[in-house]
């Protein structure tokens, strides 16, 4: 959420596995808490309706209270392009997530936020919700660079799309300044379009 | 060399390769709404940055609005300040808005195709995830969240990985009481809500080919609902058929020269793909949802299949083996960006005619724009549908996503010709959707309960 984005090299601090596949944007934030024109507080919101239906949901887990890192399976975010929902997550103090994938524009709206999504083998998140249902104090890092989660004693390769990764090492994850860096390129582009041009 | 129309596009539209390596893509059609919008006008002050191409942004409201009435201010206070927010940031920037007043407001997907902003070989952005619609008219078209539409307001760019492309092939006719809905859930059903991730669709083959605009913007529009951000029909007569004479379409012998590079823009005949599938039409039958994402569906005469989502069962009450005609609903929805257009309402008024909404059942037909509205209206549609029981509304999203008042309560049971049907999407937390055609939904609401159209339509001329 920074303006003036900075190098995200690895994330490190305890974690919250949360279970099952294609958890979509309308569950991570239910579409009642996008009557708003501020993203001011989602992070009260996240999950709600999963929460109230299900008392040891993750989220109501104290044993998860104050967790970084988000671990969850398949399709992570599909659905809606509400950015409502990673702007919760983030909010909500989560600096990273893996999972076994994510939905394209979940990924992309995370990256801009500077959460990064690590992609990692269905076994290999489920051995790291296990480790962390057994011990929720596991010290967990993330680190961007080699995608390397590591969790105690245990060692996960992750991946994240190269562009991605290299903007979060570089501090480029933010690309507005990027895009207006050479608005002269812009302008020729628009101007051979023949729909601009006017056909 | 042989190329795709989704790469022709993207190079068409490619300003360079940042040095993350992702392309600057222009964005030829910028479409903005009520909802995903007033963050980044926000940043955009915050930042003292000017709209760069305001003439290339186009904005509606319809996500929130009142579908009961319309008249300002809106009764709902949140929809009235939303609304108030979007006019104002349109107004400074110099952006065109088709408020509630105003005879072109509707679904920003409705909109968009109508008004002939969509057009072959443009890149087009929106924040909402059903901008993949407007590739039936053979645009480059996907959804973005809010900092990315800070980004196009800012530069008119994205930063974005090019995606491969798939190639569908659907042949053959469609059965009477099938149609394009049932055509996109069963796509789903076998590739996947995950199949389409990393890819862009390219529909094909000679059901698409014989198949009007409006059928191919309820496939394209679904496509994200496979996990494709985008999807696409390459340009056609059709295409240009449908584009001759709409308001923002070029005139005159601007549209002879469009129509050749339209053509030049659509896929070679020797393109190579990066996958393929193949669906035979004529096996289609009317589907119909069963869990709770769109790739759980089956055909209305056959049971559910064994599915190892024992959430999905659990929360929507079906076993494996049941069949889910018989299922009593209580509430019928007809709209949306997926199938609320003028043939959708006329395929469900068909179905309706002479008949009457089930006493038990809620049933509602939301059109996707007021153009829509005033269209059937003008062939008496509305008539037929207040007659039969349903409520005939103003344009919006409406009981799609909840958010207006239009929602679902408790664990009511909505037949809905919508895109979603996860967990709490109608706007009740614990209420059950069944996706299905506008006249699988409009069957649904005179029997009460989920029917096989088919039957109905024997009594129907056609």
């Amino acid at each position: 959420m920074s303006d003036q984005p900075s190098a995200i090299s690895h994330i490190e601090g305890r974690a919250l596995p949360l279970r099952g596949d294609e958890l979509d944007t309308d569950r991570i934030m239910p579409a009642r808490f996008l009557r708003a024109v501020s993203f001011e507080g989602l992070e009260r919101h996240l999950f709600e309706d999963d929460r109230a239906a299900d008392p040891g949901h993750a989220f109501n887990d104290p044993r998860y209270a104050g967790a970084s890192i988000l671990v969850v399976n398949a399709n992570f975010g599909c659905g809606s392009s509400r950015e409502h929902a990673p702007q919760g997550l983030v909010r909500g103090g989560i600096r990273a997530v893996v999972g076994e994938s994510f939905s394209e524009i979940f990924q992309g709206n995370a990256a801009m936020l500077g959460l990064p999504c690590f992609v990692a083998s269905h076994d290999a998140v489920d051995r790291l919700q296990t480790l962390i249902e057994t011990t929720p104090d596991v010290a967990i890092t993330a680190d961007v660079a080699s995608g390397e989660i590591a969790a105690g004693t245990m060692r996960i390769a992750a991946t994240l799309p190269s562009a991605l990764r290299d903007g979060f090492v570089s501090g480029q994850w933010n690309p507005t300044l990027m895009l207006l860096d050479r608005f002269e390129e812009v302008r020729g582009v628009a101007d051979r379009l023949p729909y601009i041009r006017g056909f | 060399m042989a190329a795709t129309l989704f790469s022709k596009v993207w190079d068409a539209h490619a300003v360079r390769t940042l040095p993350s390596g992702q392309t600057q893509l222009f964005v030829g059609l910028h479409l903005v709404h009520e909802v995903t919008t007033p963050q980044a006008f926000d940043m955009m002050r915050q930042h003292g940055w000017r709209v760069a191409f305001p003439e290339r942004t186009f904005a509606t409201v319809d996500h929130i609005v009142p579908t009961s009435s319309q008249r300002r201010p809106f009764l709902d206070l949140m929809a009235e300040e939303m609304t108030t927010a979007l006019e104002r940031n349109c107004r400074e920037a110099g952006i065109k808005l088709w408020a509630p007043d105003n005879d072109n407001q509707g679904i920003v997907h409705v909109i968009g195709p109508e008004l002939g902003l969509t057009q072959p070989g443009m890149t087009i952005a929106c924040g909402d995830s059903h901008t993949s619609t407007h590739g039936a008219l053979g645009a480059i078209a996907f959804g973005i969240g809010t900092s990315q539409v800070r980004d196009v307001l800012a530069s008119q760019c994205l930063a974005l990985d090019p995606l491969k492309v798939r190639r569908i092939d659907i042949s053959g006719r469609l059965n009477r009481g099938v149609y394009a809905k049932d055509v996109i859930l069963t796509i789903i059903r076998r590739l996947g809500v995950q199949g389409g991730v990393g890819f862009a669709y390219e529909y094909g083959g000679s059901t698409i080919d014989a198949m009007t605009i409006d059928e191919r913007m309820t496939i394209c529009n679904m496509s994200i609902e496979g996990g494709a951000r985008i999807g696409y029909v390459n340009p056609d007569d059709t295409t240009y058929a449908f584009l001759r004479g709409r308001r923002f379409a070029p005139a005159g012998d601007a549209f002879d020269r469009a129509v050749a590079w339209w053509r030049q823009m659509a896929s070679d005949r020797n393109a190579t793909y990066d996958d393929h599938a193949s669906f035979d039409a004529t096996a289609i039958e009317p589907t119909v949802t069963w869990g709770i994402n769109p790739g759980q569906s089956v055909a209305v005469s056959e049971p559910i299949d064994a599915d190892p989502d024992d959430e999905a069962f659990a929360f929507m009450g079906f076993r494996p083996g049941q069949r889910v005609s018989g299922t009593r609903i209580d509430v019928a929805f007809i709209g949306s960006c997926t199938n609320g257009r003028l043939s959708d309402l006329e395929e469900a008024a068909r179905v309706v005619r002479g008949h009457h909404v089930a006493p038990h059942v809620k049933a509602l037909v939301v059109p996707g724009s007021q153009a829509v509205r005033r269209a059937a209206e003008a062939r008496g549609l509305h008539e037929v549908f207040i007659e039969a029981g349903f409520e005939w509304r103003g344009a919006g999203c409406s009981m799609c996503l909840g958010m207006n008042q239009d929602r679902l309560e408790g664990r009511q049971v909505s037949a809905s010709s919508s895109n979603r049907n996860f967990k709490g999407r109608q706007g009740s937390p614990s209420g059950r959707t069944l996706l299905m055609s506008p006249a699988m939904v409009a069957a649904a609401a005179i029997a009460g309960e989920v029917v096989d159209v088919r039957e109905m339509l024997e009594a129907v001329p056609a």
